[in-house]
């Protein structure tokens, strides 16, 4: 259905004083340029009404590459949802694509692209900031014969893109992925991508990648990095012909040899979006001409921002200029500075790639005789830092592998500050912390978060506007909240400019989000009342006795770890892993992985495993890093059938809870070995077998200081030395977050690290915070402080930690014993009756 | 049946609520849908659809609350009573149940 509809509808309108302001574009620019407005009471000067031609609100498009590695959800990302428009009165025209401009009776003529319903709205005032879009080069078979893209060829710039490309790289067929464009776009969409198991490949045109922001020197070590990740790195290859008749089947490289792969992403550069501009008659060079107001040069109620502006002849493609750009476009419009002047900006790139840092900012290398370099090169450890000078002033500067001291370089290229005189200070730390720039020196106007454009200026302006949390400035101001890497920094303007008064933000101290109490509070009230179960806790201790489903798991886990045998089992309050005793998979359902104290096995156990793989039709069987074997992808109502056929224990592979004790060979064997670790982690297993704590424990004993069961990265590791001595390390990690252990004590026998393993155990899920890890905890509190109390026994608690931690141990029971004897109705039913099961890929 | 039969939609009894542990939901396939009920600690009844319009999660397996449904996979929330997800992903189905005199579960689809 096609019909016009105009789009004043204000029944009084007459009695409208407010001008109309239309913007067109609902990106990163259009959206922040409008909160910008209304920050500065804008909602009184001001209707508005918003053209995006995505169908959604606004979202952080920088964080597209986080969605696809799958390290945030799509949904995690909007900046502003649709109903931040309705409370602020904007009209939201979302999956509405504007057509044209008729300058003379000003009126933007629009089109919906999802019924093609077209839209009349006159403005007073107009802002155009409809972003770029993917340069897709013109090569053979990109496209099919109606113009659409080749299935499985992708651009990467929206949510639908990205979700696109996540649903073709999880198929299972898809093997194989290359990437066209060797930028920071590609790099990024390449590691992405991997997380899907794919193999990819990427295809550079120039000789170095990421040549727009380094220097060939920095390239090369940078493509040393990222092949240590596992991407092919092809250098001075440019793309002929995609092959494939239906879809992607591979991809011509001209001197190239032929690649094979299911699918392509194209990140070979951004357009800006000027089409519109062009037709409605507006000047565009290379996108739209602006003034230092933002104003286009040809039309006074007509403004651009974003990246689909050029100013003083530059065109931008990150995100710090158009927040500049948004805050002297509301500035002007709303009067609130007449004199506001955009002057260009200065920028500086990130990687988001883990494991590769790289930043860039300003020239590569040296432009004349007189500029100043400091190169520091280590290929092997994939560190390269070069620094050029003139007159003082830092112009540029590439930090590759070790951004320690980026945002010094930031700030010192931003604004001109002054460099110290020893140079390698600004390249290393060297422990000297007179040179380090402190918070109070830093000028107001630096910007302290780059992804979301806030200055330390206004992050003290938003502390003394009374929110003196980390946490409420944080929500107040969106530091912190894009790619994350200036949390630290935010907190330290916080703290400065509170002066001491930090407030925590309360919430940020309660144990569960649905209980105002911190954890001692919340252990304190559940001793005094008595409470056994998660029902009665929220009865008693919640506002108006809500329950509150996120807060469930975690107050399930602090009453069983109180009450031991005492604690009111129900079930509802568990997370379903704990409900069933095995680990959720993403089709739904479980992986089973069967005790094996310190990953030692017999043959009898593995014909019993063997034996259930093939009866239960288990699609993988996989050794896991714990050193157990792990089958996936059993339904829910095989789990009692699978435990009673197994005959063994749980293993603990689902809880927040103790797991594993991972060994190495040790003494009985190993020619090196100087204690006995396999019976030392057979007995620290046997004893904590399944107890409940605040973030799951991981352990490992090593036989020697070759460490072989990687004891320096666990929870509790514990090292056999030369003497028969024991070292006893904690808070240690090697996942997400890599922590090296803290050295606890150094023992004379296994009984005695058995015994400090468990009272710091105990003391940990006494007093950790809910999904807190030991690698957080321990420095949290103090490795000092721990010794003083787990070793030393400064406060005299130790006989009653290890007394607590004997009544936990007594009340273990084997949880897969409810095979038999389900504890309630349906507990192993199927929550998916219809869907064939399981759905996860199969691996010969 | 004592339950009124609604304008629209056919109505289906799924049996005892019994089967339904108070604070925790069941999966039934009803009339070639999958549907998820709860029972609230209140006792109070609702059914949604059981498939999490993020990724397929089985709502069945969540936590729940007076309010919202929990999906097990990636933690996102539905309002039991409407539906309607708490994190901007499409809706769940809502679906009438009621409560027989003789405790039965009756849901209209
Ligand atoms: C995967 C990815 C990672 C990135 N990472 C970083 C990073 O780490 N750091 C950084 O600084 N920058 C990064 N960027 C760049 C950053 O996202 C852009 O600089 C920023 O989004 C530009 O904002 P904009 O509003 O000008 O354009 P956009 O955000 O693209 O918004 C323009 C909007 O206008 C809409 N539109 C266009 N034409 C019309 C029309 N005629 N009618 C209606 N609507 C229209 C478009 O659909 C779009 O929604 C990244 C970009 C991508 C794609
Ligand atoms: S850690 Fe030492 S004892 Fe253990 S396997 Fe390695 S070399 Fe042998
Ligand atoms: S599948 Fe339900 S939250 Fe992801």
């Amino acid at each position: 259905m096609t019909g016009t509809v105009p789009d004043v509808v204000l029944d009084d309108e007459d009695f409208e004083t407010r001008r109309r302001l239309v913007v067109i574009g609902n990106g990163m620019a259009g959206a922040r340029a409008v909160e910008e407005i209304l920050q500065r009471g804008g909602a009184e000067q001001f209707t508005v009404t918003m053209f995006g031609d995505e169908p959604y609100g606004n979202y952080n498009r920088i964080m597209l590459s986080h969605v696809l590695s799958g390290e945030e959800t799509d949904a995690d990302i909007f900046l502003n949802s649709i109903a931040w428009y309705e409370e602020n009165d904007i009209t939201l025209h979302a999956g509405v694509r504007a057509t044209r401009v008729d300058r003379f009776s000003k009126i933007v003529y629009a089109q919906s692209t999802v019924d093609g319903t077209t839209y009349e709205s006159p403005y007073d005032v107009l802002i155009i900031a409809t972003g770029s879009r993917s340069f897709m080069p013109s090569i053979e078979g990109l496209r099919m014969d109606d113009g659409s893209l080749k299935p499985g060829v992708f651009a990467f710039r929206t949510i639908d893109d990205t979700r696109g490309m996540v649903e073709y790289a999880e198929h299972d067929d898809h093997r194989r992925a290359v990437v066209i464009g060797g930028g920071l776009l590609g790099l990024e969409a390449a590691r992405g991508l991997q997380a899907y198991g794919l193999q990819v490949d990427v295809v550079h045109a120039g000789s170095h990648l990421m040549n727009a922001q380094i220097g060939p020197a920095g390239g090369d070590i940078l493509r040393k990095s990222v092949e240590e990740l596992g991407i092919e790195v092809h250098l001075k290859a440019r793309t002929t012909a995609i092959m494939g008749d239906e879809k992607v089947q591979g991809v011509y490289l001209l001197d190239h040899p032929l690649l094979e792969c299911d699918m392509v992403v194209v990140a070979a550069g951004i357009r800006p979006n000027i089409d519109l501009a062009v037709t409605s008659g507006f000047t565009v060079e290379r996108a739209i001409v602006v003034d230092d107001q933002m104003r286009t040069v040809d039309d006074p109620d007509v403004y651009a921002v974003g990246e689909c502006v050029q100013h003083r002849g530059e065109v931008y493609g990150l995100v710090q200029p158009l927040w500049e750009q948004a805050a002297v476009l509301a500035d002007h419009l709303t009067g609130t500075d007449p004199t506001a002047a955009y002057h260009g900006s200065r920028t500086a790139t990130k990687l988001k790639v883990a494991g590769v840092d790289v930043a860039a900012m300003g020239v590569q290398g040296p432009e004349r005789d007189t500029d100043e370099v400091i190169v520091f090169s280590e290929p092997k450890r994939g560190v390269y830092k070069s620094l050029i000078i003139r007159d003082e002033k830092l112009i540029g500067a590439t930090m590759l592998g070790d951004t320690s001291k980026v945002a010094f370089l930031i700030q010192a290229f931003d604004q001109g500050l002054p460099l110290p005189e020893e140079r390698l200070e600004m390249l290393f730390n060297l422990g000297t912390p007179a040179e380090e720039v402190g918070i109070a020196e830093l000028a107001d106007d630096a910007q302290v978060c780059n992804c979301n454009g806030v200055s330390k200026g206004a992050l003290v302006a938003c502390v003394e506007s009374g929110v003196k949390s980390v946490a409420g400035v944080m929500e107040k101001t969106r530091a912190g909240k894009g790619c994350g890497s200036c949390k630290n920094m935010v907190c330290q303007v916080v703290e400065w400019a509170a002066g001491g008064a930090v407030q925590e933000d309360p919430s940020a101290n309660w144990y569960v989000p649905g209980i105002p109490m911190d954890k001692p509070e919340l252990m304190k009230a559940i001793l005094d009342q008595q409470l056994r179960s998660v029902s009665s806790v929220f009865a008693a201790l919640a506002p108006e006795g809500a329950e509150d489903a996120k807060s469930k798991m975690g107050l399930a886990s602090l009453l069983k770890m109180m009450w031991a045998d005492d604690y009111i089992d129900e079930k509802d309050a568990k997370f379903i892993n704990d409900r069933v005793h095995a680990n959720i998979q993403k089709d739904g359902t479980f992986s089973v992985v069967p005790q094996m104290k310190g990953g030692v096995t017999t043959p009898d156990q593995l014909r019993r495993i063997a034996d259930v793989a093939d009866k239960y039709d288990v699609k993988l069987v996989k050794v896991t890093g714990g050193q157990r074997i792990d089958l996936l992808g059993i339904r829910k109502e095989d789990l009692p059938k699978v435990w009673a056929d197994l005959d063994m224990p749980s293993g603990y592979a689902y809880g927040k809870s103790f797991r594993t004790v991972k060994t190495c060979v040790g003494q009985e064997f190993c020619r090196f070995g100087t204690g006995d670790s396999t019976q030392l982690g057979i007995d620290l297993e046997s004893r904590y077998q399944g107890l409940e704590s605040p973030a799951k424990m991981k352990l490992a004993v090593s036989g020697c200081p070759r460490n072989c069961a990687e004891s320096l990265v666990k929870d509790v590791g514990i090292v056999a030395i030369e003497g028969g001595r024991w070292e006893i390390y904690i808070g240690g990690a090697a996942g997400a977050h890599i922590r090296k252990g803290d050295l606890l004590a150094t023992v004379d026998d296994p009984e005695t690290a058995n015994l400090l393993t468990g009272r710091f155990m105990q003391y940990y899920r006494e007093n950790a915070k809910w999904l807190e890890r030991t690698y957080a905890f321990v420095p949290r509190v103090g490795l000092d402080f721990l010794r003083e109390v787990i070793v030393e026994d400064s406060l005299g608690i130790a006989a009653d930690l290890d007394a607590r931690m004997q009544q936990a141990v007594d009340a273990y029971k084997d949880p897969w014993k409810e095979g038999a004897a389900p504890a309630t109705p349906g507990q192993f039913r199927t929550s998916l009756p219809l869907e064939v099961l399981p759905k996860v890929g199969v691996r010969a | 049946m004592t339950a009124t039969v609604p304008a629209t939609g056919r109505q289906f009894d799924l049996g005892p609520l019994s089967q339904i542990p108070a604070g925790e939901g069941r999966a039934f396939a009803v009339d070639g849908q999958q549907v998820a009920v709860f029972h609230l600690r209140t006792g109070k009844v609702h059914a949604v659809s059981a498939v999490c319009p993020h990724k397929g999660g089985p709502l069945a397996d969540g936590q729940i609350d007076g309010a919202v449904v929990v999906c097990p996979l990636h933690l996102n929330a539905f309002e039991l009573a409407t539906g309607c997800s708490r994190n901007g992903l499409p809706s769940l189905r809502s679906y009438p149940v009621e409560i027989t005199d003789s405790g039965d579960v009756v849901v209209t689809v």
